[in-house]
């Protein structure tokens, strides 16, 4: 996918996201189903350096924080936590538009080590909307508690993309986390994720209408991921499409009225 | 602007949109989520493996036991049973004591306004509406609330209240709510304001309303005083731990029961009548347990609950303090202002158990539930029995003079339990549903439920004479 020249992804992210960034600075979505450790991995990165706010129109909270690796300034936006990208909910939906029109340097997609199976589909779906995706394996104390062990390597190798172990409440794991953002920030390591095919039926719609998005998009949008989402019917997408992308006349943000799960945390 | 897609482009990805739409009439949604699902369970089942020697899943075997068909419900209720036993059992004491500390007080400030010859209506105001309108509120109330949302705080903690939701799932389907209306009632055992913000995490408006409107039925921080107060008051006794006290949790786990059966009795009749539907589809995920971090959940507790409750209800309990001293203390005609009122309520509060002053109590407690009692408390004392305030069992014979039986006291639990939510609890629903009609129904609904339980039981025990 092509990239926003950095001045313009300032402007974009101001007027649409209402977050304030600066050039320099590299944007990571961070993004995870509840009850993955997002929050901790959230604060062990920026620790003190956080501010919190609402997404424009929405009354779901949005947190930034910013933190400093090799020298290099990062802004990190922590996303709702959500179990899928399909917009069922604001939540789900304001995650997705951040990933797919908030223009991220990297999507980090926290996941739980002891619920692969189930966490692995968050990580799937942002894949198929970006290439630029680092996977953290968190809660691995947990896991070796439970006599679970998972193979990073092999994982990194079926999804495509970086993967790190890390127990963030121990701040375990978090250096080479930095390092891979980095990496992939700074286009030292291009990850080429994993293609999921569907049944043949699916394959051959997607082929056809591939062919005819792609010249539409130019290449701000995955034309894949786009053809998926008319096959299943999400009737929000090309409204977010208009909203974020098309030219300024357009109001900045429309009032959103569903607001927030939140599950009561203990 | 950054803008990448021109507007005419826009058109014709609408065109195609369409075009995909008639082409492809039943959308593929349920077989692209299946694949992913699929995928992702199976890479996991590649890169995961368990170790032979595997440790015993304490959380598994702990929800199997407090997620089970058969246990769940019951060990709930002993739970919170025990609770309410540690909570009645404890609070006398301590309340006995600051009741003692204020009362001593309050013969010194008497001391000291007569030392410097004030005269007696400041004293009036000052000490007996003012000083002992709060001082009520804090020997009586600060006590359960002390030990009452610390323990209740440390099960939220250890990870207690997702597994109750859960328990509550089904009867929720069937009354024909949403699983997550569970939730949303858990929340409102904390405060109902909070509780019907939760209720966003319904996406279904018709669920969702049904969740709002029903929140009141579950007693919260402002109400749980009272029911606690009262249990142990009238039924175990002032003082004593014993069959006394198990008898006052019981009643208290009674109230929560049947609050909870209201719940949904009009989540039911709702989905029947107002707001018809099949209720949707979710998957509730449980938390892992975790250990509670004690320490600072009782600090936390104590601060953000205990001391706010106490703090709203001072400030609000203050000012209502001298107006009931001044209605009580101005005369129109042969009676004071107040009796009045008490006395114009009267005949329609009769009829559903309680009396004029317990109803004034109500209406003027609109702003918040925690004022409820201190408000009737003071209603009492400014209406000419004068009682010292040195122990706890001075409370029970205030209310046994103005006429209350077993029966005044349930019937105030039970009204407090089902009227209408205090005014930050309207506000909200008012915000959340942006409809007059809705915030309306919120407050009519319960209070109709209210009037007309209180009335049933009022005259079904005096028919039979039981009191």
């Amino acid at each position: 996918m092509k990239r926003l020249s950095a001045e313009k992804r300032v402007e974009l992210l101001q007027r649409k996201f209402g977050i304030e960034a600066s050039v320099e600075q590299k944007v990571v979505a961070l993004a995870g189903n509840p009850n993955t450790g997002k929050s901790t991995v959230f604060n062990a990165l920026t620790g003190l350096n956080q501010h919190t706010g609402n997404w424009p129109g929405k009354t779901v909270g949005n947190a930034q924080g910013t933190f400093m690796h090799k020298g290099q300034p990062f802004l990190l936006v922590d996303l709702p936590g959500t179990y899928s990208l399909l917009p069922n909910s604001v939540d789900e939906q304001v995650a997705r538009d951040f990933i797919c029109f908030g223009r991220p340097d990297v999507t980090l997609v926290v996941v739980d080590a002891t619920a692969l199976e189930r966490n692995l589909n968050l990580a799937l779906q942002v894949m198929e909307m970006t290439d630029q995706v680092v996977l953290c394996v968190n809660l691995m104390d947990e896991a070796k508690r439970k006599g679970i062990t998972v193979d990073i390597e092999g994982l990194a190798q079926k999804l495509g993309v970086p993967v790190v172990a890390t127990a963030a409440r121990q701040r375990q794991g978090l250096s080479e986390l930095k390092d891979r953002l980095f990496d992939v920030a700074a286009g030292k390591v291009v990850p080429s994720p994993l293609v999921l095919r569907y049944d043949e039926e699916v394959e051959q719609a997607i082929c056809e209408l591939e062919v005819q998005l792609a010249p539409l998009l130019k290449g701000t949008m995955k034309a894949r991921w786009v053809a998926l989402r008319l096959l299943d019917g999400d009737s929000t997408l090309l409204e977010d499409i208009e909203k974020y992308m098309a030219d300024a006349e357009l109001p900045k943000h429309t009032l959103g009225r569903e607001v927030s799960p939140s599950w009561p945390q203990a | 602007m950054a803008a990448s897609i021109e507007r005419e482009d826009i058109h014709r990805l609408h065109a195609i949109a369409r075009q995909v739409r008639t082409e492809y009439k039943k959308p593929m949604r349920d077989g692209i989520v299946e694949k992913i699902y699929q995928h992702s369970q199976s890479i996991a089942e590649e890169v995961t493996s368990r170790s032979e020697r595997r440790r015993i899943d304490w959380d598994g075997r702990l929800d199997a036991i407090l997620t089970s068909r058969y246990f769940g419900f019951p060990i709930m209720l002993a739970l919170l049973g025990a609770v309410f036993w540690v909570t009645i059992a404890g609070a006398n004491v301590p309340s006995g004591l600051l009741a003692d500390g204020f009362g001593w007080l309050e013969g010194k400030l008497t001391d000291l306004f007569m030392w410097a010859g004030a005269p007696a209506w400041l004293h009036g105001i000052l000490v007996l509406g003012l000083y002992r309108g709060v001082s009520w509120v804090v020997s009586v109330m600060l006590p359960p609330m002390a030990i009452f949302f610390p323990l209740f705080a440390l099960l939220e903690d250890f990870g207690y209240l997702p597994r109750v939701a859960f328990n509550l799932d089904r009867l929720f389907k069937k009354a024909g709510g949403h699983g997550k209306q569970s939730l949303t009632m858990a929340m409102g055992f904390g405060c109902n304001a909070a509780g019907i913000i939760s209720c966003r995490i319904i996406e279904s408006p018709r669920e969702r309303m049904i969740a709002i409107l029903t929140n009141n039925f579950v007693p919260c921080n402002g109400r749980w005083p009272t029911l606690i107060l009262l249990s142990s008051l009238f039924l175990a006794g002032a003082v004593g731990i014993g069959a006394n006290v198990t008898a006052a949790a019981l009643i208290v786990v009674g109230m929560v029961l049947f609050g909870i059966m209201m719940t949904l009795f009009v989540s039911w009749a709702l989905s029947k009548t107002m707001l018809r539907g099949v209720p949707s589809h979710f998957t509730l995920e449980l938390p892992p347990y975790r250990k509670p971090q004690f320490g600072r959940t009782i600090v936390r507790s104590v601060y953000d609950k205990t001391l706010f409750v106490l703090k709203r209800a001072v400030i609000t309990a203050a000012p209502a303090g001298i107006v009931i001293w001044l209605l009580a203390n101005i005369t129109v005609g042969d009676q004071h202002v107040l009796d009045h009122i008490a006395g114009w309520l009267t005949p329609f509060a009769h009829a559903i158990g309680l009396d004029g002053y317990i109803l004034m109590a109500f209406l003027l407690g609109l702003p918040a539930n925690e004022i409820v009692v201190p408000i009737l408390i003071m209603g009492y004392m400014a209406s000419g029995a004068m009682v010292e305030l040195d122990d706890m069992n001075a409370l029970k014979t205030l209310f046994l003079e103005h006429g209350w039986t077993w029966l005044t006291a349930l019937n105030v639990m039970l009204f407090s339990l089902l009227h209408y939510p205090c005014g930050t609890t309207i506000y909200t629903i008012a915000k959340e549903t942006k409809s007059v009609k809705w915030t309306v129904l919120a407050a009519l609904i319960p209070l109709s439920i209210a009037v007309a339980v209180c009335f049933i039981v009022a005259q079904v025990v005096r028919y039979f004479g039981w009191v």
